[in-house]
């Protein structure tokens, strides 16, 4: 009504490019958090699955304890441990790496922290769900623990592996705290969509905050659209 | 069928495990009980573990297999030692070369029959394995359903599976833990054919799980009846049966089994005459071919006794013979009396008056009058 404004893709397409660098930097982070958490949670979840160690049941709320958390405690610590006085900051200076707070590589691993429990439950909960029965008709037929591993309990716990991925992603997306804590809201190094948009809001650019904002409101319907659907037809996942 | 120069694959046991058999000392802390077992069974047929739910029949099993990890003791198959806690030696269960076939339906569910029936092939050494599966496909009749998921099959066709699988893989011993206990009871008649031509056809030894009284009269050649993690009585199925110091009730009542062959039918009255080592037993017909092995069960209260010949009676079977015992039986009135017939035992319950009328003791001469037979084959 008077008032000028720019069309909105514009805003992204052309003047700010800090947006897409943000998306950009974020799906790298999503994307990488995802895969080091399938690498890192299968084998914790096999273990917590399994293991009769009376340590199972600490272990296990250690690797809860992300949800209950605020982001900004876990952030705080991984800072500190990460940062020059640190110790793990201390070891990485003294391998020649560097100090990691700040950088990509430290907001990777605060990801794979505050993500670790959404990787882990749908795991443990598939493996738990086989029980031990096919893993012992595997063992009758000759099949050695880590090859029964590989060629029964993984392909019987797939709608587990596919929850546990997309939800690490989703969530990895989704983070705000742990990355400004760590990351510090560095423009192409450390800084997401999520921080982009509290910097527009911050800055009083609601246009690009709205446009950033609403994109991850569909980003996020749609994987959880996603996962109710998976959840309804785990025949797709059926070989 | 098979042509008649073909070689089955189907495996059969080295001779040292026809001979030495399975040697078993299994001890087994239980919630209940703790197991206690020490017994030698036979190298070849069909041994059936018998006794009520929770008697530890199928702990039995999974000691063998090495799925208990709190069993201790010694187990030794022929001439290998499978696990000895004084040597402290115990083979992971992928280690040792057995099948097992579980209770409920066990396929992979994310793999179809072939690939079922290829997974143990294919962690197998044995060059003879491939051969040996598609003789087990055919043993079991499931050559139509290797491209099936294992959720179209139905609970019969899908043990018979479980049952090749674990054959292909030529292991020494086979082990089945109730195998039609999750198929429906008029369904086992599907299946307990298969597991009679295996107890003919296959040379290894099989300790099949049970708490039917069918299952003993059908397949066992050898039994062994657990009661409360002990065994309480063990030997050849026919001698079980027939033993009067711990006798031992499978089923609803004492009976005996007698091993025969079917000699002649009479078309006219619809009978058939099975002979047995010690005389011969006029039966129903029921369509069997002559020659056929078959088994008959007797029951003790089916048999009566006389001091001469009996003639001029509607039983058709009587049978000379002489008394072995006389033991109690559960009931004050009446007695249980073991009859010598050839080299066949039968049991006659029959009350303490009767006998003292009879005048009969150990040794007497007797012939025993057979009301009823049941055809088990």
């Amino acid at each position: 009504m008077g008032v000028r404004r720019r069309p909105p893709l514009a805003v992204i397409v052309s003047g700010e490019a800090g947006a897409l660098q943000a998306i950009w930097l974020t799906l790298q982070l999503a994307s990488l958090t995802t895969a080091c958490l399938l690498l890192i949670a299968t084998p914790l979840a096999w273990w917590l699955a399994r293991s009769r160690s009376p340590l199972r049941a600490p272990v296990g709320a250690v690797v809860t304890l992300p949800i209950v958390l605020p982001p900004s405690v876990l952030g705080f610590y991984l800072l500190i441990a990460l940062g020059p006085q640190g110790p793990v900051g201390q070891f990485t200076q003294a391998m020649g790496w560097g100090v990691l707070s700040f950088t990509f590589t430290g907001l990777l691993i605060g990801s794979i922290f505050y993500s670790l429990p959404f990787a882990v439950q749908p795991l443990q909960h598939a493996f738990e769900a086989i029980g031990d029965r096919p893993l012992e008709v595997a063992a009758t037929l000759g099949a050695r623990p880590i090859d029964a591993f590989f060629s029964v309990a993984l392909p019987l716990a797939r709608p587990g592996v596919v929850t546990a991925a997309i939800l690490s992603f989703a969530h990895t997306v989704g983070e705000f705290g742990v990355v400004l804590m760590i990351g510090g809201n560095i423009p192409g190094r450390t800084r997401t969509v999520s921080t982009e948009i509290y910097g527009h809001v911050e800055a009083m650019e609601y246009a690009q905050a709205h446009w950033l904002a609403a994109g991850m409101l569909v980003f996020s319907f749609l994987v959880l659209l996603a996962l109710a659907r998976l959840r309804n037809r785990s025949v797709w996942l059926a070989p | 069928m098979s042509a008649p120069d073909h070689v089955s694959h189907l495996p059969h046991a080295p001779d040292e495990v026809a001979d030495t058999g399975l040697q078993l000392q299994l001890q087994l802390p239980r919630a209940g009980f703790d197991l206690a077992v020490d017994i030698t069974l036979p190298g070849r047929g069909t041994t059936v573990l018998y006794g009520p739910s929770g008697s530890g029949k199928t702990s039995v099993l999974r000691c063998v297999a090495g799925l208990e990890p709190d069993c201790t003791g010694r187990i030794q198959i022929g001439d290998r030692v499978w696990q000895d806690e004084r040597r402290d030696l115990c083979l992971p269960t992928w280690r040792r070369p057995l099948g097992y076939v579980f209770q409920e339906a066990s396929l992979f569910e994310h793999l179809d029959v072939r690939g079922n029936l290829h997974y143990g092939l294919r962690r197998g050494i044995d060059p003879l394995a491939a051969r040996s599966l598609a003789d087990a496909i055919e043993l079991l009749g499931i050559g139509s359903l290797l491209d099936r998921s294992p959720r179209a099959l139905s609970g019969g066709e899908r043990q018979r599976v479980a049952i090749a699988r674990a054959l292909a893989t030529r292991p020494r011993v086979l082990l089945l833990d109730e195998p039609l206990a999750a198929i429906d009871h008029s369904k086992r008649q599907e299946i307990l054919p298969w597991l009679e031509r295996m107890r003919d056809e296959v040379q290894i030894p099989m300790i099949h799980v049970t708490h039917s009284a069918d299952e003993v009269a059908r397949l066992a050649t050898y039994l062994v009846v657990l009661e409360a993690g002990r065994v309480r009585a063990a030997g050849p199925v026919a001698d079980v049966l027939a033993a009067v110091d711990t006798p031992v009730v499978v089923g609803e009542d004492t009976a005996v089994l007698l091993e025969g062959q079917l000699l002649e039918r009479d078309a006219s009255w619809h009978l058939a005459r099975v002979g047995f080592a010690g005389g011969s037993l006029w039966v129903a017909d029921a369509g069997l071919t002559i020659g056929q092995r078959v088994r008959l069960r007797v029951l003790a209260r089916d048999v009566s006794i006389t001091t001469r010949e009996p003639s001029h009676t509607s039983i058709q079977n009587h049978l000379p013979g002489t008394v072995e015992c006389i033991t109690d039986d559960a009931q004050p009135s009446q007695a249980l009396v073991r009859l010598r017939c050839g080299q066949s035992v039968l049991l006659a319950r029959v009350t303490r008056r009767a006998i003292a009328h009879l005048g009969v003791q150990a040794g007497s001469a007797i012939w025993m009058q057979v009301k009823s037979v049941a055809l088990v084959q």
